[in-house]
């Protein structure tokens, strides 16, 4: 063969970008981003925060208090150092495991708790959330991200679409059309694939011989990042810059945050022992966001056990007050489903909504 | 008023809601500059721009789903499949995304698009062109389905599908794209979508159709009135929801009918119009509810498709069944 590999020396171009080490040490001095004291207490309450709120969405899952769950401890950075980078005003398309980002975007928590529950108000984003509901196609999301960011674009508005999937996500066709789309028409879009090492199972080496995601960027023409997803410092940067790209009109960029999830895919019975060794798990929670962040904060006199106490608590207390209301929402019917299909109802449905009154009156 | 083929119909209604609403965003492989494969979009991008008419890269799971998030910006797009048999490729974004953008957010979204398609045999395609499958389509709620006969039917339903405030599937069968003209006024004007067109009255018997088969069943009625016998027939216009009223006024009328589509038998709109029909008139029948279809292979290797696709004979046997059962 006398042609160079393209490959050859790709995972140098595609090397994983971290700031704050596993002992909260910064390495990289000069990307250290320009975040308040205020801001840096906040990524962590948000972090802290969203700790609990797995913890306690499990346990409301094991008690029947909740239905779908999808965990998200150990990937708390790489979910809300990313959406930190947002403004209100930008668009949100999560995945299932992207609730929190939900929350700090503006759903009311009792909200989040009837999405899980199957309630339709749970998809109700409020007026001022500009958001679509949990994607539970996977990838399909991902093509409507570059349609929002081509709105934003046509209508002058200085505002980003951001995205989320997984690294089972990254193997779908609508992953690939959506980034390449965006980047066709350099649109404000940020892809986002928390690489969390497994698709339920099937463990990342089996889902592409790519050495990163990342690179997959590459045959789009668009900018791609391969990020350590345990640091909020390296995952907000990043996402941070490309944000700033892409108001600029400068197009999309992919980032792949490199996380991992604690705990089981769904609450649904999946059991990770059936594909996850002890070791493995070890190794990752050496790694852990929130661990590392305090460690970091700690040494910056910006955090104490009492102030992590506090907020603890705080959390625990807004999760009771949010599953009492959840509670009080008025049971779902078939005839306001009926309601929501169309804007006006067809000839059939209203027919249809003659029976189910008559059945929900029984 | 101008004589227009359908093609041209359908190419002045886009341009009249380009020019009406600066919302709407017309789309997909080939519409810009080459202004489509059969030249819908012809001239469009000229007058509006690349920003508001324009070509799409190859993927169609991407132009739906590109406009599944446009809808959520205050866009009103007007997608093409470039011919319906590459909807396979897209099922996911229309039936999985834009089919329940209002349902699944629960009125917080819409997704106001209207897709366009050609579709419909005898034009001698290759496969996954002529496929008609309205009948998937349909079976999925939140989806409208309509599907024009003629040039003037053309403007007015597609001004009003994108107006729709919900997913349309537009499906344009290419067999009448240019096989007459008709006059269509220039300004616009709107049908509305579920309402069925009686086309020729009659007493004796109800011919249901749509697309293509309506002119088959004017020609079949045609030459039953040489036998005395009087056909209705009526024309859908949209297929999801039916106009399931006007056909049940004409069937109480004439006591017969025959449903017929291009389409396999298996499934169907057609079956569910015969179940229709029989749940609520059985006892004005003198005769089982008859079809008219094409049988249940896969669409045809084109030199077949003469005999495979479904026509004014077939009608025209199946009616005197009925009035001879």
């Amino acid at each position: 063969m006398s042609f160079k590999n393209p490959l050859e020396g790709i995972e140098e171009k595609f090397e994983m970008i971290q700031i704050l080490d596993e002992d909260g040490q910064i390495v990289d001095e000069d990307n250290v981003p320009d975040l308040s004291d205020d801001d840096l207490v906040e990524l962590m309450r948000r972090m802290v925060y969203t700790r609990v709120l797995d913890q306690r969405s499990i346990a409301l899952n094991r008690q029947g208090r909740l239905g779908f769950y999808a965990p998200t401890a150990g990937q708390e950075a790489s979910q809300l150092g990313s959406h930190f980078a947002m403004e209100k005003e930008d668009f949100l398309l999560p995945a299932y495991r992207d609730v929190p980002q939900l929350i700090f975007h503006g759903l009311p928590l009792y909200q989040a708790f009837l999405f899980s529950r199957g309630h339709y108000h749970g998809n109700q984003m409020p007026e001022d959330v500009n958001a679509v509901s949990p994607q539970i196609i996977i990838g399909a999301q991902i093509t409507q991200a570059a349609g929002v960011a081509y709105g934003f674009k046509h209508n002058g508005k200085k505002n980003v679409a951001l995205t989320y999937t997984g690294d089972g996500g990254a193997s779908q066709g609508d992953f690939y059309e959506g980034v390449n789309f965006a980047g066709a028409y350099k649109a404000p879009a940020i892809f986002v694939v928390q690489n969390n090492q497994f698709a339920i199972s099937v463990p990342v080496e089996k889902q592409s011989a790519a050495e990163t995601i990342a690179q997959k960027a590459a045959a789009a023409g668009v900018p791609g990042y391969l990020v350590d997803g345990m640091d909020v410092l390296a995952v907000y940067k990043v996402v941070k810059e490309a944000r700033d790209r892409a108001v600029n009109g400068e197009g999309p960029t992919l980032i792949e945050t490199m996380t991992y999830r604690y705990g089981p895919h769904t609450m649904a019975g999946d059991d990770p022992t059936r594909y996850r060794t002890d070791d493995m798990d070890d190794k990752w929670e050496k790694r852990d966001p929130l661990v590392r962040f305090r460690k970091y904060l700690e040494g910056k006199d910006l955090w104490s056990e009492e102030k992590e106490n506090e907020i603890v608590e705080t959390a625990k207390e807004e999760i009771k007050e949010a599953i009492k209301k959840a509670d009080k929402q008025d049971k779902q019917k078939v005839t306001d489903l009926i309601s929501i299909m169309y804007d006006e109802l067809p000839q059939n449905l209203e027919e249809q909504m003659e029976e189910y009154k008559e059945k929900e009156s029984k | 008023m101008a004589q227009m083929t359908m093609i041209q119909a359908i190419t002045n209604a886009l341009h009249t809601e380009l020019k009406n609403d600066e919302n709407v965003l017309v789309f997909g492989e080939d519409v810009g500059q080459n202004g489509g494969v059969f030249r819908a979009t012809e001239g469009l991008q000229e007058e509006f721009g690349e920003e508001r008419v324009f070509d799409t890269p190859l993927a169609e799971s991407g132009i739906i789903g590109l406009a599944v998030g446009m809808s959520t910006q205050n866009l009103r797009p007007v997608p093409e499949i470039q011919f319906f048999g590459f909807v396979f490729e897209a099922m996911d974004a229309v039936s999985g995304q834009a089919a329940r953008m209002r349902y699944r957010s629960g009125g917080r979204w819409n997704a106001p698009m209207t897709i366009r398609s050609p579709f419909g045999g005898g034009v001698h395609t290759p496969e996954l062109h002529a496929d008609s499958l309205e009948g998937l389509m349909a079976q999925q709620p939140g989806l409208k389905v309509v599907i024009p006969s003629n040039p003037y039917d053309a403007k007015g339903l597609l001004i009003q599908s994108i107006r729709d405030n919900d997913p349309v599937i537009f499906l344009e069968h290419m067999k009448l794209y240019r096989s007459f003209r008709e006059e269509v006024p220039e300004e616009e004007y709107t049908i509305d979508l579920g309402k069925a067109n009686v086309k020729r009255e009659g007493n004796d018997i109800t011919f249901v159709a749509y697309g293509a088969m309506v002119h088959a069943a004017l020609k079949a009625a045609d030459e039953l009135k040489e036998e005395g016998i009087e056909a209705e027939v009526i024309d859908l216009r949209t297929v999801a929801p039916v106009d399931i009223d006007t056909i049940i006024e004409s069937v109480e009328k004439t006591n017969r009918a025959v449903v017929i589509q291009e389409a396999q038998k298996q499934a169907g709109i057609a079956a569910s119009i015969v179940s229709e029909i029989q749940e609520r008139s059985i006892l004005h029948l003198e005769a089982p509810v008859l079809r008219v279809t094409a049988p249940d292979t896969v669409y045809p290797f084109s030199e077949a498709e003469e005999v495979w696709l479904p026509n004014h004979k077939d009608i025209v046997e199946k009616a005197k069944q009925s009035i001879n059962f």
